[in-house]
């Protein structure tokens, strides 16, 4: 029997596992898929925010604004690239300006630091492709980018270093109460733990119904995104949002940690909890509104669209609590999620440690782990000491992103290790650049196969049937 | 370390640079290939076709790729393979990597860019619809099949009529798979005639002009496409939508010449053909780096990569030994119908071909080239296409007899 188990691999179930191996290694953290950061994590805007949108007074705005000064330092422990880039609110009228001065307010409120609405001018001299018509700005200094799946793919990483044990493909259909505890089963498995933590994202309410929680749905938001090369990853250097409407905080273009641009997304609530698919529509919406907030877009670069489903929860606010004896709920976590995430994983234990959780630090806990990219970070000296070692560090496989050998061979040696082609792309970066994967899929499909001890034709691009190829030719 | 003459890929391109500067006179050339042997994309066209301009027969990609790696290993031409070269600096400073080496650097004398193409990717076309396994441009599709002997696909579709989606609609038909259509959104194709006639129609293969996917379905493979066709203003016409079942979408919707290096140098790139601008003998407007073959513009028979190629290796020997002059100085300015021209500009009066393609197609019309208002050439051709390059030659005294500092080149009905 573990101490816990924690439903659900996203950036908060991983964020959670971790905290919760700063007091015990018996942690089980289940998956559906094959792998962590499917859901949400994988797709959303890859924003730190500052904490000026929440109502006041509400659990969003509590856990944003403390889980955006947590993150700088959360993100060195794991070795994960977070940038302090700042973030614009963009206005084009007198009704959006006073929009944004409530907004400023309630950002002091939330105890957000140094926000300040600005002038045209004052944003030109700090962004100067922002759209034409844009005439006044919430400037946010202490808005922030991260990748969100690295930081996900980090801390659970970081929790198995500290002994949790990772089950992908558990998906649990059952749980039933037992002594001291719950029994969570999957079609074919089952996993005994004393304590359940509920971080399914999507289907965190259909989780809660296993123990009889009804009490809240959640319905999947639907944000399709477009991502442009880095070639055009400096064309604005802060994060610039549009005056907030009620759909949440509309579209915004940003530049990633990665340094490519980032534009999106929409805002549709739909009941179809797999529906990722991109619409022409969408996409065209996303172009139109983003070329409003900033000038010059040049929407020829776009790599790669994509739809991110965010988990909208009927009450408005996260839902974080213990309908149950031994069961957190942590349910809802639309954004700011992943801003509160760090938070949001302290916020949990307190509330087990005020249930009647008893638990001491662990003396051997390591919260530090090397950083993903560590190699490309690394002078040329260092680079060639290491390659004098290990030479496959100076065989580049991915050719767009300089990505080499020995870097993917470390990502799939590593927790929480990959087994398919976009594992390795969501870890390393191999073909994420601007030929997307059209050179290097073949030689990461050797390497999986050749380290998986698996057929070539075994590897697929994401698990389940998403086989790459068939069998051999003639 | 050192080097007269370092050549940045060795492909087509770079080798028959590499002999012909060898022949030229320069020794110390170096190669570097990022790939596990010399031949570039040859490697894996194992189709015939190969060669009819050159040797005078038809071969297949890798045997045109031999007969120049046998004249580099004959000519004792060193090599380095498995070699990423990751920055060209713009006073000639190589810096590549491999697993001998490091990361190291050479100071190039002269550098000839040959780093050949890429194809567009899915993400680039932004198709809307899910994201499946089974979504391959043809060129990796074709690395699959040829090189690595799986497949990749059973029932296929295939968008846009580029060369390597045609040559690979008859590829996987041959090794069992049904190709079900082949969409192209312009009204022509974007093929060599030849390839149309030999592995569509050989084959039965439907080849749909004027039409596109506009919706990608199934979750973990590819279950099917929507197609539609296009106005003439390239939208999709709801009412003409079409599902068709498959596994497998292949793209072949146009290369992009890969100038990452050539941009981070700071070379000056022609904004319609993706590559360097270049004066008559491929160099780019930093003195001494050169390019040629698919890094410069898209060929379409790799003939006329080589016959570029001997080209750029012969101007880095003159340059190398400090005989290149330039005597004048003539922009190439195109009407529109004519999209480009390679070279964009000439500094020296010799004979020269300029490379061009066209932007649509015209029939029965006119190759028109003028200096000012007078006509110094006028070509006819019954048909002309944008999948076909077209050359035209400037003799030395034509162009010495030049009045202006521009020539223009049109095409007139």
């Amino acid at each position: 029997m573990f101490d816990f188990a924690v439903i659900g691999a996203g950036v908060v179930g991983g964020m959670v596992a971790r905290e919760l191996t700063r007091y015990t290694d018996s942690v089980c953290i289940l998956e559906k898929g094959s792998d962590v950061a499917l859901g949400a994590t994988r797709a959303n805007s890859a924003i730190v925010h500052a904490g000026f949108d929440a109502a006041v007074g509400s659990l969003k705005a509590r856990l944003n604004v403390l889980g955006s000064k947590m993150m700088a330092e959360v993100c060195a422990d794991l070795g994960v690239k977070y940038k302090n880039n700042g973030s614009l609110v963009v206005g084009f009228n007198d009704d959006d300006e006073q929009t944004l001065k409530e907004l400023c307010e309630r950002g002091k409120i939330n105890g957000v630091d140094g926000v300040s609405v600005i002038c045209r001018d004052e944003i030109l001299s700090i962004e100067p492709n922002i759209g034409d018509k844009v005439t006044v700005a919430l400037y946010a200094p202490t808005g922030a980018i991260v990748c969100p799946y690295e930081l996900c793919m980090a801390a659970v990483g970081n929790a198995m270093d500290n002994g949790a044990i990772l089950r992908t493909k558990f998906e649990v259909k059952s749980i039933e109460k037992i002594s001291e505890g719950y029994k969570l089963s999957s079609d074919t498995d089952s996993v005994e733990a004393r304590y359940v933590i509920n971080c399914a994202g999507v289907y965190s309410d259909e989780v809660a119904k296993m123990i009889g929680d009804d009490s809240f749905t959640v319905r999947p938001r639907r944000g399709e995104y477009m991502l442009l090369d880095r070639e055009v990853g400096d064309h604005i250097s802060h994060t610039v949002f549009r005056c907030p409407s009620k759909m949440g905080k509309g579209v915004l273009v940003s530049p990633t940690v990665d340094g490519n641009l980032l534009v999106g997304p929409t805002a549709e609530d739909i009941d179809d909890k797999e529906n990722t698919a991109t619409t022409a529509e969408g996409l065209a919406k996303v172009r139109a509104l983003a070329a409003e907030q900033v000038a010059r877009i040049d929407f020829s670069k776009v790599i790669t669209s994509f739809t991110g489903l965010r988990a909208s929860g009927s009450t408005g606010d996260f839902i974080i609590g213990m309908p149950t004896d031994r069961f957190v709920n942590v349910a809802a976590i639309e954004s700011p999620g992943l801003s509160s995430a760090p938070a949001i994983a302290e916020y949990v234990v307190s509330l087990l440690r005020e249930n009647g959780y008893e638990a001491s630090p662990r003396s051997d806990f390591n919260g530090t782990r090397r950083p993903m990219h560590f190699f490309s970070d690394l002078s040329i000296e260092e680079k060639n000491e290491l390659i004098k070692v290990r030479p496959e560090y100076a065989h580049v496989i991915c050719r767009c992103e300089t990505i080499t050998e020995g870097e993917i061979l470390d990502a799939i040696r590593t927790n929480p290790r990959p087994t398919d082609v976009d594992g390795v792309k969501r870890r390393t970066r191999a073909s994420m650049g601007r030929c997307q994967g059209g050179f290097c899929t073949p030689y990461i499909i050797d390497l999986l196969a050749r380290e998986m001890g698996v057929d070539y034709t075994a590897v697929t691009k994401f698990g389940g049937k998403s086989y790459i190829n068939f069998g051999k030719t003639k | 370390m050192k080097k007269d003459l370092v050549i940045i890929g060795g492909g087509p391109a770079g080798m028959a640079a590499a002999v012909a500067a060898y022949e030229a006179g320069v020794r110390d050339i170096l190669i570097l290939e990022r790939d596990n042997a010399l031949g570039g994309i040859l490697r894996q066209c194992i189709h015939n076709g190969f060669g009819l301009h050159r040797f005078g027969e038809e071969l297949t990609g890798p045997e045109y790729a031999y007969r120049y790696e046998k004249m580099v290993h004959e000519l004792g031409i060193p090599y380095m393979l498995d070699t990423m070269v990751i920055e060209v600096s713009p006073d000639k400073v190589v810096t590549a990597m491999n697993r001998e080496n490091g990361i190291f650097t050479i100071q190039a004398g002269a550098v000839i860019l040959a780093m050949g193409c890429r194809e567009r990717p899915k993400g680039a076309l932004n198709i809307a619809g899910t994201r499946p396994a089974g979504i391959f441009t043809a060129g990796t599709a074709q690395k699959f099949v040829n090189m690595k002997g799986y497949m990749p696909g059973r029932e296929v579709v295939i968008l846009g009529s580029g060369d390597i989606g045609l040559i690979m609609a008859r590829r996987m038909t041959l090794e069992g798979a049904k190709v079900k259509a082949v969409c192209e959104l312009m009204p022509y194709s974007g093929g060599l005639a030849r390839n149309i006639e030999q592995c569509l129609n050989d084959f039965n293969i439907p080849l749909r002009l004027s039409h596109t996917v506009v919706n990608i379905h199934g979750k973990d493979r590819l279950e099917g496409v929507t197609i539609a066709r296009v106005d003439e203003n390239r939208r999709p016409i709801k009412e003409s939508e079409e599902y068709i079942p498959c596994d497998t979408l292949l793209l072949s919707c146009g290369l992009i010449p890969e100038n990452e290096l050539t941009k981070g140098a700071g070379i000056k790139l022609d904004r319609v053909t993706g590559g360097a601008s270049v004066n008559g003998e491929r160099e780019t407007d930093i003195e001494g780096i050169f390019a040629c073959g698919n890094v410069l513009h898209v060929h379409d028979l790799v003939d006329y990569v080589s016959e570029e190629s001997a080209i750029a290796g012969r101007a880095a020997a003159k340059y190398i030994f400090g005989d290149s002059k330039k005597e004048i100085s003539i922009a190439l300015k195109t009407d529109g119908k004519v999209r480009y021209t390679v070279p964009q500009r000439l500094t020296e009066a010799c004979d020269t071909s300029v490379y061009f393609r066209v932007a649509d197609v015209y029939r029965d019309a006119k190759i028109v080239v003028r200096d000012g208002d007078r006509v110094i050439i006028s070509k006819k051709k019954q048909r002309l296409a944008p999948a076909e390059m077209e050359k035209v030659e400037l003799a030395k005294d034509v162009i010495e007899s030049l009045s202006g500092g521009e020539l223009t080149f049109s095409i007139e009905m």
